[in-house]
């Protein structure tokens, strides 16, 4: 298939769009709708860049913190991860769960809200 | 006006009946904020009040949570009585006047919005005070006798808190580890629940009126119920509402310790500090899965805006609050 535009050729268009002529033409409830929508489309840019190699990331920690065949899925992986967290198998004194938790959810966060505040003091 | 023509009539009417037979009508003004609540500026002859309506006056609650508009009027009034600072209930209309569910308030001036309270320089002075007297205020607010209060005024500990929200939480079927974590914790640490008051319930920039002076009114009473009185003191330092000031543990504005001794001074109640650090991670826990809340009126199809979708990726920011916490409490 081609992919000229690409998808993130696509979002920035639709991103420039919103924010150069339609935003300065709205006014009250549409105006802080378009705003919303233009934070979409810029989540949206950064997901399509950073998702991949989160995501083999998590992959790897949960595969450190359950036993579990390679090939399982992300969402099957976390449902169980949930589980052993729900009935005390693991906990915050198990080695390693807290800070896989930590680098996946600041992974979340930089696509999601990459300025904030509580971002920066995990960083810290 | 902008609103319909019976409406306008019928508030019409109510005003010059509240304010006396010159005041006519003049500006009817929707106010933003509120998410629940529809909010009105009211005015003329010289008058001004505030008008707190159900959406569109039907008296449906935002969540069984949320309380009746007229159970909010008679906490105000209440908690008038005993010095916090309120505005005056001036009508609690009755279903004759044909609004609906709704009160008249006094319109006090000041800010609501965050982000000036918090970096505008004509707020300073009113900043520096501001720890002490939402410790004053909260002090007052946990001291309104509890007998004669509504009826409709739910009874919830920290436990039962997380009972209730983990309910919610299961309900959408989107596995979370980090809340489980921190479900786990709470249960594991909670600190000895405290003899229930009259909780506000969402005490934080946005329901609170400022002025220069500092704090004038405590808004948005519909929240409350009946609990630990940690959870209003701890609300109010959940990072999310710290509003970017994060280095400012009480609503981006102060320091902890301000508040407590404040709210001792006051009310004679000594609050041990790592018991906010407990109902601080509840709290956070909690605006979470009303995130997730928001989000599902957008997966459900009940809310279609781009508002609702993009609030489901705001949950990711209470996730690392928690997880910061979590460290902390296991440094």
């Amino acid at each position: 298939m081609h992919d000229q535009p690409s998808t993130a050729e696509l979002v920035e268009a639709v991103k420039a769009f919103i924010d150069e002529t339609a935003s300065p033409q709205l006014q009250g409830h549409a105006a802080f709708h378009a705003r919303v929508a233009s934070n979409v489309l810029a989540t949206v840019l950064r997901e399509l860049e950073q998702r991949p190699s989160a995501e083999q990331e998590e992959r790897a920690g949960l595969l450190a913190l359950l036993p579990a065949d390679e090939q399982t899925s992300l969402e099957v992986l976390n449902d169980e991860l949930c589980k052993q967290i729900q009935n005390g198998v693991l906990s915050v004194e198990t080695p390693g769960l807290l800070e896989h938790l930590k680098r996946t959810t600041m992974a979340q966060v930089e696509i999601d809200q990459p300025r904030y505040s509580g971002l920066k003091t995990a960083k810290t | 006006m902008g609103v319909n023509s019976d409406f306008e009539t019928q508030l019409g009417t109510l005003f010059t009946r509240v304010f006396g037979g010159d005041a006519q009508l003049e500006t009817v003004k929707r106010l933003s904020g509120g998410a629940s609540q529809e909010t009105w500026a009211i005015a003329g002859g010289g008058e001004r009040a505030i008008l707190r309506r159900a959406p569109g006056g039907t008296s449906a609650a935002r969540s069984s949570a949320a309380i009746g508009l007229r159970a909010e009027a008679k906490l105000i009034e209440a908690a008038e009585a005993t010095g916090v600072p309120v505005p005056r209930v001036l009508h609690v209309l009755s279903d004759g006047d044909g609004l609906g569910d709704c009160f008249l308030m006094s319109h006090v001036l000041g800010e609501t919005i965050a982000r000036p309270i918090l970096r505008n320089d004509e707020f300073q002075s009113a900043r520096d005070q501001l720890a002490s007297q939402c410790g004053d205020a909260l002090a007052a607010i946990h001291a309104i006798p509890i007998d004669g209060l509504p009826s409709e005024l739910q009874e919830s500990d920290g436990l039962a808190q997380i009972a209730q929200y983990e309910e919610i939480y299961r309900s959408f079927n989107a596995p979370r580890p980090v809340f489980e974590l921190a479900m786990q914790w709470l249960k594991t640490n909670a600190p000895a629940p405290l003899p229930p008051v009259l909780v506000h319930g969402d005490f934080r920039l946005g329901n609170l009126m400022i002025d220069q002076t500092g704090l004038v009114a405590v808004l948005d009473w519909e929240l409350a119920h009946l609990g630990d009185p940690r959870e209003d003191i701890a609300w109010v330092c959940v990072n999310s509402w710290r509003f970017g000031q994060s280095q400012n543990r009480v609503g981006g504005f102060g320091q902890l310790s301000d508040l407590l001794n404040a709210y001792q001074a006051a009310n004679g109640a000594e609050i041990v500090p790592e018991d906010i650090d407990w109902w601080e991670m509840l709290g956070t826990l909690k605006w979470g899965i009303m995130c997730m809340i928001m989000y599902e009126a957008y997966r459900s199809g009940a809310d279609p805006s781009v508002e609702r979708a993009a609030i489901g990726r705001r949950v990711s920011e209470t996730e690392i609050d928690l997880i910061n916490l979590l460290e902390t409490a296991n440094a």
